[in-house]
């Protein structure tokens, strides 16, 4: 049976990080720019709910609730965020280039599957059963390395499930004014069998994401999934050009926490978000109470 | 392995690729129409596939893919290896290189290490024209967390050659990335051993730090102080050490030569010991002047040495595209009488 106050917590804790991530950013003590998950929480754990100790995953600009999802420590992000030597990368590279364990991201896009297909090459060769996950947006679809790697990916039979996180923005471009043709298309030109999923309904995606990944990994070869999604808040940090009006449309059809909040005993659903906004808060005072470096 | 001793360059570089591939199982060769019998465009990889047919992979025309798929190969445990078949396309691995491959170590706070090596033949000469006769490795040097080596045919005279000790370091000895420059008219020169330079006093020396690339200080032994250091590397160190002879044997000008292999970060120590020596300093490259390599090694050279540095000169490929017609190519491109005719001037002047 799904444990759906399990997956509530999963999602709410990257809905908590990036809320208070984003309400603290005016406050002045981020460093730089950041880009957050609101909305995107259900892709994040749906998909790496089936992440093996050894598998790798590879991730883009948009990667705390990629980070959060794969068992990434919201102390240390936040210490990262906030230049700490304490943070995942010691502070060197911020919000969008994350490395811990096997997972990677990078502010570059297309070239994050470049990376990702040569991890994927090196698994398949060293034969630990591994597979790799890599995260794109639509945007990154504009640029051509991308096409490059599907076909090599496909040619030489790699073992990654490419995740598609559609959310019909990039940063203020909506995608109909960036993509042409249809995205799935572009998978199956390259025999990449390809899953189309509409849903913010993390309990839609983990079947799809399971069986996808079983034929990754037992099979040794790629897939794609692209998941139609909402990005409910900002690109960065206050740049949404968007109408206010179809945001609030967003959250009120797409947000992928209320889906599975609706699953969740009101009582204890209570319980789980104020217990997790705590831990959260927590993990900020502690990692704004970490040493900084001396100037 | 039983290989006769390499007596070219190529040889020297097909034989490090052989010795790497069998002496590590998770070097890998990636690139364009390197597979036997064809054995790649300059036939530097030539049998490689047919003795490590799993580890030889012939790739679509896909250059920037197979560059950032290396990265990601290095990143999981393997040293690939890319060859890219003309120097020319690395306008299309940069951003490979800059954005990813030379910054997994330093963004990933020294987490991670990612030993690719990319290789590829610059240089003109074969009327090949402008988008295949160029030398545009000044694009990556200066990047951090990148190593930039270029062979050179002076060096050594043990097994592999020098040329081949280099790219075999390279691939296994270190864990960075390494662009590796060749060049096309490089591949043919004959290595020079101890029994080739003895006419001349040769010093090698290694960088304190980094990567450890030797650099060449030569002259014509028994000469007078040099008057002139020029300074050059891979094709280039060779119509040099000709001008350096011209120079001797035909205007009694005596110049002694610096032949550095890597090139980024730099290493001048041994450029500037020459300089003490001669006070003047003749860059020869085959690349465009404006921003380039000597425009670097004379401001430290200048910053090393202050008012003992007299007089500086570059020489340096015209900016212009390089014509395929040979007459305008010659033209374009530095040539032994170019760097006979600097030196006379800053000598006699």
């Amino acid at each position: 049976m799904t444990d759906y106050a399990q997956l509530y917590k999963k999602l709410y804790t990257i809905r908590s990080f990036e809320t208070l991530l984003l309400d603290e950013f005016s406050s002045g003590v981020f460093p730089g720019t950041t880009h957050t998950s609101l909305g995107h929480e259900a892709n994040a754990v749906g998909v790496l709910s089936y992440a093996r100790e050894n598998d790798v995953v590879v991730s883009n600009h948009r990667c705390h609730g990629h980070f959060l999802a794969y068992g990434g420590d919201p102390t240390a992000l936040f210490a990262e965020l906030l230049g700490r030597p304490g943070g995942i990368c010691g502070g060197v590279g911020g919000s969008q280039h994350l490395q811990w364990r096997n997972f990677y991201s990078n502010g570059i896009q297309g070239g994050t599957l470049a990376m990702a297909a040569g991890m994927a090459f090196a698994e398949k060769q060293a034969g630990r059963n591994a597979i790799v996950f890599d995260f794109m947006g639509d945007g990154t679809l504009g640029e051509g390395i991308v096409y490059e790697c599907l076909n090599m990916i496909s040619l030489w039979s790699l073992p990654i499930l490419i995740v598609l996180e559609n959310n019909h923005i990039a940063q203020t471009t909506p995608s109909d004014r960036a993509v042409a043709g249809s995205m799935t298309a572009r998978f199956e030109a390259f025999d990449i069998p390809t899953t189309h999923l509409d849903t913010c309904d993390v309990t839609e995606i983990l079947p799809v994401a399971g069986e996808l990944t079983r034929i990754v990994r037992q099979e040794s070869r790629p897939q794609a999934l692209v998941i139609e999604t909402a990005r409910l808040s900002t690109h960065s940090k206050g740049d949404d050009t968007r109408d206010a009006m179809d945001v609030e449309l967003l959250w009120t059809l797409r947000d992928p926490v209320e889906f599975i909040g609706l699953l969740v005993q009101d009582q204890e659903r209570f319980k789980l978000t104020s217990k997790i906004d705590k831990q959260i808060r927590t993990a900020y005072e502690t990692a704004l109470a970490m040493e900084g470096r001396s100037a | 392995m039983t290989n006769s001793l390499p007596r070219t360059v190529l040889q020297s570089l097909n034989q490090a690729l052989r010795q790497a591939l069998a002496d590590d199982p998770q070097v890998f060769l990636l690139g364009e129409d390197i597979l036997d019998p064809y054995g790649g465009s300059f036939k530097v990889t030539r049998g490689l596939s047919t003795a490590f047919p799993e580890r030889v992979l012939t790739t679509p025309i896909s250059e920037a893919g197979i560059t950032g798929m290396a990265g990601g190969m290095a990143l999981r445990g393997m040293r690939p290896v890319v060859e890219i078949m003309f120097g020319d396309f690395s306008t299309l691995i940069a951003d490979q290189i800059i954005n990813h491959i030379a910054k997994f170590h330093g963004m990933y706070n020294n987490q991670v290490s990612a030993p690719v090596v990319i290789r590829t033949p610059m240089g003109a000469r074969r009327g090949y024209g402008p988008t295949h006769s160029q030398t545009l490795e000044k694009i990556f040097l200066g990047t951090p967390g990148l190593t930039v080596l270029a062979p050179s045919h002076l060096q050594g005279g043990d097994e592999m050659g020098a040329p081949g000790q280099l790219l075999y370091d390279a691939i296994l000895r270190q864990d960075g990335p390494t662009f590796f420059v060749e060049n096309k008219l490089q591949y043919l020169l004959k290595l020079l051993t101890p029994e080739n330079l003895q006419d001349y006093d040769v010093v090698e020396s290694l960088p304190e730090g980094g990567f450890p690339a030797p650099c060449t200080t030569l002259s014509l032994r028994g000469a007078p102080p040099p008057q002139i250091t020029l300074t050059a590397y891979g094709y280039m160190a060779h119509l040099a050490l000709q001008a350096l002879h011209s120079l001797a044997y035909d205007y009694e000008i005596f110049a002694e030569l610096v032949v550095p292999t890597r090139l980024s970060p730099v290493h001048l120590d041994p450029l500037f010991n020459s300089l003490q020596r001669s006070g003047r300093l003749l860059t020869v490259e085959e690349g465009t002047m404006s921003w380039g390599w000597s425009a670097e090694v004379v401001a430290r050279a200048a910053q090393a040495l202050g008012p003992k540095l007299q007089k500086i000169g570059r020489i340096a490929a015209r900016e212009t595209v390089i014509p395929v017609a040979a007459e305008l190519e010659e033209a374009c491109l530095p040539q032994v009488s170019d760097i006979i005719s600097q030196a006379r001037e800053m000598v006699q002047a």
